[in-house]
């Protein structure tokens, strides 16, 4: 498969601030990537560099074969990009700002535009300073999925929307999908990575901690299984590969390893399985899992600049 | 830019949390500390720009004849409309002089800072939506605009002070203490009515902009029409602020009570202010958002549409204003050539010039104005790209197929267009409303003329500004400096007689002062290459560098 983004050792400091520390991201060709990381940890930055906005201080990247900051304008017709914090020109309609970046970036599907205000229910008559956060928001979705980009780039892009609309997006994103597009998703809200993304890349203080689709990270990581026995259980601190155990009278709750799961089962079943849940790691798990120092320590070492 | 601390504020806002000025002291501070550069920055540009020339008299005056030969000047209608009134002719001395040629020019730019000063703290702080952030703490519905005018009078207090110790400081013959204290309180006290107009025009409009544009065109108003009034030594002079300062003639008669119309005209309007600010809400305007059109038209989808179409505004606004400045001097060159034709001495010396008449000195000396006007609209253009990559605007259309290069051009063919449209205006309605009193054919002629050449000083400015957005994108204040420097070099060049060095570093100081002087070309050429070159380095430099981001 070919890589629509690739980067390699990317590097950008602001003043004493190292926002990308090394950042190695590969996103192939015609798959949404959903690209996880908490607030500070260099998301909108690496974003920015893929578009040539910020010039990176070491390091390769590479976005649709070309180099984004020398073949940026070439490129930027071929990328269409929702920023995090949307700002309007406050004297222009939403529908007229929709249709000038659309054109801008070499023109847009007419007729997808209408049928995305409508599903988006958007009012695009409405002047820029009188739409609210949400709604500046899908003027920018709106302008981006209407036009025929290869590549998407949407960072945080439903970060107003309410939950409704979110299926709306999602909807139209599997649309993308389908269509051959490729899509890099940012994020820190996990589950719309979880339900979207073929692969995933988590990103911590500026370097992408892990990287693979949903199934390899879960292969990595720990099953939670609960259960409900006849008798109290005993003896986990024995078995390998069992982890945080608590037992509370009937109750147990416990986190073990994949390749461990069949031994800790058949331990819990001589104690009389009354009821029994597991489930895979959620997303959430994930990222505690590789932040969880950070929220130890207090939380204080992320606060790079986004 | 400082506004990371304002949720704190509100939080021991304590005892007062519920009345409507609740939490304004800190407001205060807080405004203090986000304006630690700019404030001091201001106070010492106009206490040097007033005390600076005024040091110079001496050595431009320095004997009674030279006085009485400037005194003579003076006094004509042309040469009251750009000083005050007539009455302080009856004694020049350097106090009089100082109150009469300066006092009415400083205080309108101590009108833009105050409007610029309560402009900042209120209505721009509500369009970017931190007024909420702080409206949400303990902070009562009128603290914003009180905190801001009492910032305001505040800087004006202490402007007074400075403008008071240095001219007391500086000694001059025919100044007091006493009269040094009047002529800082004179500036301050009008530098507060205008603050009072802010009051009142950023409740009318939701923009900031907007607010500061109507601000500035009641401290132009104010300005023409105590120009109307000296020149015909009218009353009319009274019905303008800056009127009321320059009554109050400082060293001569040092009469304070006119202050008080100042001060009373502030509190109605600061009273207005409050009072209008209950009839809207927070963020809106008092005239509610219209709607627009659903789609853009062909042109907006144009790099140079879209430029176009965000300074339109702005272009309408100065181009009225333009016409009207040109058109309130027009009236006077029917008057001067009257009033000259009577005293031989003066014609004698405009004999001497080279065959110049004084309707072509008179035409190059409010051509300076004009270009002034210009100025300020070329640099509020050519920086217009920079407000939009703040505000964070700029960062999706560069993500499209616009070139960094064609976003920035395009604005700045709005600038390099707009500011000699702006100055040709000018000249044209001065030709106009002074065709019918002057029995001379070649005025139209004449007029366009001696604006058309200060075109390739009006792209330099551009051209400084632009490279400022594309090298020191932090520092593009410094072209709003460059605009006071050719304004005091330009105005007061005219009134003073300043030595070369000093104003050499202004563009329109090469220019050729059609019609009094000939035409040359190398000054014109020479500024034309030196704008280009300052837009190549611009546009280059804006290339190369990172856009900011939010």
């Amino acid at each position: 498969m070919t890589a629509a983004i690739a980067t390699s050792g990317l590097v950008k400091t602001f003043g004493a601030t190292r926002a990308l520390d090394g950042l190695d991201l590969t996103v192939n060709a015609g798959e949404v990537h959903g690209f996880l990381g908490p607030n500070g940890a260099g998301k909108s930055t690496t974003i920015r560099i893929l578009l040539g906005i910020l010039r990176a201080d070491a390091g390769s990247v590479t976005v649709l074969g070309g180099d984004p900051w020398a073949d940026a304008v070439a490129l930027h017709r071929r990328i269409a990009y929702v920023p995090g914090d949307v700002e309007l020109w406050p004297n222009l309609t939403g529908g007229e700002a929709i249709d000038l970046l659309g054109s801008l970036r070499g023109g847009l599907n007419r007729r997808r535009r209408d049928e995305l205000i409508e599903r988006f229910d958007l009012d695009p008559s409405k002047k820029g300073r009188t739409y609210s956060k949400g709604n500046r928001q899908k003027v920018a979705i709106v302008a981006a999925l209407a036009s025929d980009a290869e590549l998407l780039l949407l960072d945080e892009p439903t970060a107003g929307l309410d939950p409704l609309m979110e299926v709306v997006f999602q909807e139209v994103i599997r649309e993308v999908k389908a269509a051959g597009r490729t899509v890099l998703l940012s994020s820190h809200i996990l589950a719309q990575v979880e339900k979207l993304a073929d692969r995933i890349s988590i990103i911590r203080q500026g370097r992408i901690v892990q990287s693979g689709t949903l199934a390899e990270m879960r292969h990595l990581t720990r099953t939670t299984v609960e259960a409900d026995t006849a008798t109290p259980v005993t003896g986990l601190d024995r078995l390998p590969g069992v982890h945080d155990a608590e037992v509370s009278g009937t109750r147990v709750r416990l986190a073990v390893d994949g390749a461990h799961l069949d031994g800790a089962i058949k331990h819990l079943t001589a104690f009389g399985i009354r009821a029994l849940t597991s489930h895979p790691p959620t997303l959430e798990e994930l990222m505690l899992r590789h932040y969880g120092d950070d929220l130890a320590a207090g939380n204080g070492t992320a606060a790079a600049r986004r | 830019m400082t506004a990371t601390a304002t949720p704190a504020l509100g939080r021991t806002a304590g005892p007062a949390a519920g009345n409507a000025l609740a939490g304004t002291g800190r407001l205060v501070r807080f405004a203090l500390r986000r304006d630690r550069v700019r404030i001091p920055v201001w106070l010492a540009a106009l206490t040097l720009g007033s005390v600076w020339p005024a040091a110079a008299f001496p050595e431009l005056y320095p004997t009674e004849a030279a006085r009485r030969t400037a005194m003579a000047t003076m006094n004509s209608p042309a040469g009251l409309a750009f000083t005050g009134p007539q009455r302080y002719l009856s004694d020049y001395h350097y106090g009089s002089m100082v109150s009469h040629q300066l006092l009415g020019f400083v205080v309108v730019f101590v009108g833009i800072m105050s409007v610029l000063l309560v402009t900042r703290h209120t209505r721009a702080e509500e369009e970017t939506g931190r007024a909420e952030l702080v409206r949400a703490a303990p902070v009562g519905r009128h603290a914003q605009l009180a905190a801001a005018l009492i910032l305001a009078v505040a800087v004006n207090a202490a402007l007074a002070i400075l403008l008071a110790l240095g001219m007391g400081a500086l000694g001059l013959e025919g100044t007091t203490w006493q009269g040094s204290l009047l002529y800082g309180a004179a500036h301050a006290a009008t530098g507060v009515t205008f603050a009072g107009v802010a009051a009142v025009t950023v409740q009318l409009t939701a923009h900031s902009r907007g607010a500061s544009g109507m601000g500035f065109a009641v401290v132009g108003a104010a300005y023409l029409v105590r120009a109307a009034g000296d020149s015909a030594d009218s009353a009319l002079s009274w019905a303008s602020p800056i009127g009321w300062a320059q009554q109050t003639f400082p060293y001569l008669d040092d009469r304070w009570w006119p202050l008080l119309l100042n001060l009373a005209a502030a509190a109605v309007l600061a009273a207005a202010g409050f009072a209008l600010s209950l009839r809207r809400d927070l963020g809106a305007g008092l005239r509610a958002a219209r709607r627009g059109r659903p789609a853009a038209s062909r042109l907006l989808a144009t790099p140079l549409g879209f430029a176009l179409r965000l300074h339109r505004g702005m272009l309408i606004g100065f181009a009225v204003g333009a016409l009207l400045l040109g058109a309130s001097y027009g009236p006077f060159l029917g008057d001067i050539e009257e009033m000259f034709r009577d005293i031989q001495v003066l014609q004698d010396a405009l004999a001497a010039l080279g065959g110049a008449t004084v309707i072509d000195s008179f035409i190059a000396m409010v051509t300076t104005i004009f270009t002034l006007v210009a100025t300020v609209h070329v640099v509020i253009t050519a920086l217009r790209p920079r407000s939009e990559e703040t505000a964070g605007r700029a960062e999706p259309v560069l993500a499209t197929g616009l070139s960094r290069t064609r976003w920035l051009a395009s604005h700045l063919a709005v600038a390099l267009a707009g500011g000699p449209v702006m100055l040709l205006l000018s000249g044209l309605a001065l030709a106009a409303t002074g065709a019918p009193a002057v029995a001379e054919t070649g005025l139209f002629g004449k007029a366009v003329a001696a604006a058309a050449v200060h075109i390739p000083a009006l792209w330099v400015t551009a051209g400084l500004a632009v490279a400022l957005v594309g090298w020191l994108p932090r520092a593009t204040v410094l072209a709003w400096l460059f605009v006071g420097y050719v304004g005091v070099t330009g105005y007061l060049g005219m009134l003073l007689r300043l030595p070369s060095w000093a104003t050499a570093l202004s563009p329109f100081s090469h220019v050729p002062r059609l019609p009094v002087e000939d035409f040359t070309w190398t000054p014109l050429l020479a500024l034309t290459a030196i704008a280009a070159a300052l837009i190549a380095l611009g546009l280059y430099g804006f290339r190369r560098r990172d856009l900011e981001t939010k």
